[in-house]
């Protein structure tokens, strides 16, 4: 099958927007699986979990091992690779930027401090004054 | 516990980029770090060696904005758009074009400001008029360079897997 980089990737995105789909592929990530034991921790017949091994099939993210018996699933690094770094582009624009943003707003922060502490030092000196005139007063 | 200072880009629906992240602030101070255009200009830069050196703001449903960015070969990219949504200091829906549209349409993007304990969890979520546009617009930002992070992200992914 020789597609599109970005069919492939609409499909990449598309098999990694379910959950369950999501959590196959996080338990592959510890070594290849038959169906059986990937339908295990859900509460899902075994054709509900094909079906989900069937869109991460046609999306390149598994594959089917050797063994003619087990069928084992396997992980498939690269369009999953793909994904990730069309995303990492758009998140290091946004990383950056933030980056700024967490300093500025500790230099915010740290105004606003310095104006209270102004404004309690100014009202020290108001008050001290008063006690003076009403002092000198009598 | 959330941590501060870490982005996380989502993709919730197939037309839709999220992005959440904590800061160390009440939501008052990121609220107008992301509106006064004497703040906005400072932090919102993208890629070293990138000015603002336009940023207007208009804060007021139906009011409009207008951002213009200068990279250090001198390109410029500028986008603008109108505010729909205004909600002091926890809400702001605005849309989003480019001056050299390379997606047809207009997106909308909805910040969302969530404040607990000091901290603020601001999710930006923009969505577009399609997938494949959304999917360009993913493509794009990866153009602007940052071939040296996509390779350190491939050996990384690769390697865990």
């Amino acid at each position: 099958m020789n597609r599109a980089p970005s069919d492939r990737l609409d499909a990449t995105f598309a098999a990694l927007a379910d959950p369950t789909r999501r959590a196959i592929l996080a338990r592959l990530t510890s070594g290849q699986a038959s169906v059986t034991e990937l339908a295990e921790p859900f509460a899902m017949s075994q054709p509900a979990i094909s079906k989900h091994l069937k869109v991460l099939e046609l999306a390149g993210l598994i594959s089917r091992g050797s063994d003619a018996q087990r069928r084992p699933r396997r992980l498939e690094a690269k369009p999953l690779a793909q994904a990730n770094a069309w995303l990492e582009g758009y998140r290091q624009f946004w990383e950056t930027s933030f980056q700024r943003l967490d300093t500025l707003l500790h230099d915010l922060k740290a105004q606003e401090l310095h104006a209270r502490g102004l404004k309690t030092e100014e009202m020290k000196t108001r008050r001290k004054k008063h006690v003076r005139a009403k002092r000198d007063h009598r | 516990m959330k941590n501060t200072g870490t982005l996380k880009l989502t993709t919730p629906t197939d037309r839709e980029i999220a992005l959440t992240r904590v800061f160390a602030a009440p939501r008052r101070l990121v609220f107008d770090a992301l509106t006064k255009p004497e703040l906005v200009k400072q932090w919102l830069l993208g890629p070293p060696g990138w000015s603002m050196p336009v940023c207007e703001i208009n804060l007021r449903v139906g009011g409009g904005y207008r951002y213009l960015w200068r990279g250090p070969d001198g390109k410029e990219m500028g986008m603008r758009g109108v505010y729909r949504e205004i909600v002091p200091p926890e809400r702001i829906v605005q849309t989003e074009v480019f001056d050299d549209p390379w997606y047809p349409g207009e997106a909308v993007g909805t910040a969302v400001l969530v404040e607990q304990n000091g901290r603020t969890t601001l999710t930006t979520t923009i969505l577009y008029e399609s997938q494949a546009i959304r999917d360009m617009v993913l493509n794009s930002r990866m153009e602007q360079g940052v071939a040296a992070s996509y390779d350190r992200l491939e050996e990384l992914v690769e390697s865990t897997l």
